[in-house]
């Protein structure tokens, strides 16, 4: 590998951020589509050059675009996104019945083979799939029809599903989360779904212990071993060694379980990163310093990481979709800040710099590595 | 020929500059204008009007001769000076900061 491609969707706009193989000296490409915001930018794991992007404003609604060229160019392909069916009802805030309605793509996952295979995420909660490159979408449908829908009620940030995660020794099995009803899980292709949170205690809704209404933030696997998944909910970071059949906490001596992103490192299945928030009512970091906490046990013992990181008068956050790691040797890490700023590890998160500062608030951050 | 002005976001998707200019048969209609500019420029579908109800997206708004026709029935015919090209059709977002 030669290089590494950072996809970075902010408030308004793309950029696309490339390196050689040492990750030092970065060339920065942007804004594209500037002034929307952009949930998300990923490429194709089968084809580099194969990248979509979620592009939306509150004006002018969803679009999606796609690039064959690595970003240099794109073309806006599908934006029909129509819920299968008679779209029904989710609670809303209060608990009343609101309707189901389309408001934006938060999270596109291509396909782990397929470049022209692609699983988008949405608000309000469904799972779409297109099999022609994004010309054309569908629904999904058994997620929402699988029985909780109903019962399902939106985060601050809306009812999104953020996450999408492929086994990649199990093409029909995948799992996704949703703010806030929790993880699903799915063992043939997508067409029947069931909730997967068993273990998960929060003590924002009726029953702490209920099977749907948990707002998970982010789960992430490492692909060696697809039956161990890490998960940072609203709060408490937690791991599952048996595919999300149940989940125990690994939070240990964590300054704040709070948080959004979590992330796996790319050559040891048993270190986890975290960005801890102080709390849901104050997104920033404890006491105003940026540290990313990494544990190399799995969980419960974290060590935190500051080299190169503000470690006074920080009041960022990270959102859920923000971190990313490259399987470049020894691995980077990246994440992306509310304040614009993404940084850069290339030594496992021992030591950061920041790549560029004065971005829009930063919504994702992808990696790719390059030929 | 009937001429629409879109707001810069919508030119730069549409990669257009200035005006739309359009050939829309009788009656000429609020619809059957965005019908002919979407056919034209299919990147704008759903970017005016919402792709599933077709109705026009709550920060949209339309004017032409000073008038806001934001809340007319899409099957009203446009103003005699739109149709007959005197005026445009403005497409614009609403006002708003951020």
């Amino acid at each position: 590998m030669t290089g590494v491609r950072i996809l970075v969707g902010t408030r308004k706009g793309a950029f696309v951020l490339t390196a050689d193989g040492a990750r030092s000296e970065w060339q920065i490409d942007g804004p594209h589509f500037g002034g929307w915001e952009i949930y998300h930018v990923k490429g194709s794991p089968a084809d580099p050059d194969r990248i979509y992007a979620s592009q939306s404003t509150g004006w002018f609604g969803q679009l999606i675009q796609r690039s064959d060229d690595g970003g240099r160019r794109w073309t806006p392909v599908g934006n029909e996104f129509r819920y299968a069916g008679e779209a029904g009802t989710h609670q809303w805030y209060d608990g009343t019945p609101h309707p189901w309605e389309f408001a934006r793509v938060w999270h596109l996952e291509p396909s782990l083979t397929d470049p022209d295979t692609v699983y988008a995420g949405v608000e309000d909660a469904a799972l779409f799939r297109s099999v022609d490159g994004g010309r054309s979408w569908s629904e999904l449908a058994g997620l929402r029809g699988h029985g909780s829908g109903p019962a399902w009620q939106p985060g601050a940030g809306g009812m999104c599903l953020h996450t999408i995660v492929s086994d990649p020794a199990d093409v029909e099995r995948m799992w996704v989360a949703i703010s806030a009803a929790g993880v699903f899980r799915t063992d043939d292709g997508g067409q029947s779904w069931r909730p997967a949170n068993r273990g998960l205690h929060s003590e924002q809704i009726p029953d702490p212990d209920a099977e749907v209404g948990h707002c998970v933030h982010r789960i992430a696997l490492h692909p060696s071993r697809p039956n161990v998944l890490f998960m940072q909910k609203h709060w408490d970071v937690m791991r599952s060694d048996d595919g999300g059949e149940s989940w125990y906490e690994i939070s240990g001596d964590l300054p704040s379980d709070f948080g959004f992103p979590i992330a796996v490192h790319a050559h040891d299945p048993e270190t986890v990163y975290v960005v801890p928030i102080k709390s849901d009512a104050e997104h920033y970091p404890p006491d105003a310093r940026l540290r990313v906490y990494r544990s190399r046990t799995g969980g419960h013992e974290w060590q935190p990481l500051t080299a190169g990181l503000p470690q006074a008068d920080c009041y960022v956050n990270v959102l859920r979709d923000a971190m990313a790691v490259d399987r470049l040797d020894p691995c980077g890490l990246y994440f992306g800040t509310t304040g614009g700023q993404v940084y850069a590890s290339a030594d496992g998160g021992d030591h950061w710099s920041a790549i560029v500062r004065d971005l829009p608030a930063v919504l994702s951050v992808e990696v790719q590595e390059l030929p | 020929m009937i001429r629409v002005v879109l707001p810069a976001h919508l030119r730069t998707l549409a990669r257009v500059q200035g005006e739309v200019r359009l050939d829309v048969g009788e009656p000429v209609t609020l619809r059957a204008v965005l019908d002919a500019l979407e056919d034209r420029h299919p990147e704008l579908r759903g970017t005016i009007r919402d792709q599933v109800s077709r109705r026009r997206r709550p920060f949209v708004r339309f004017f032409a001769c000073e008038d806001d026709l934001s809340h007319d029935p899409p099957e009203r015919c446009l103003p005699d000076a739109v149709t007959r090209g005197d005026e445009p059709l403005i497409v614009l977002g609403a006002m708003a900061g951020g």
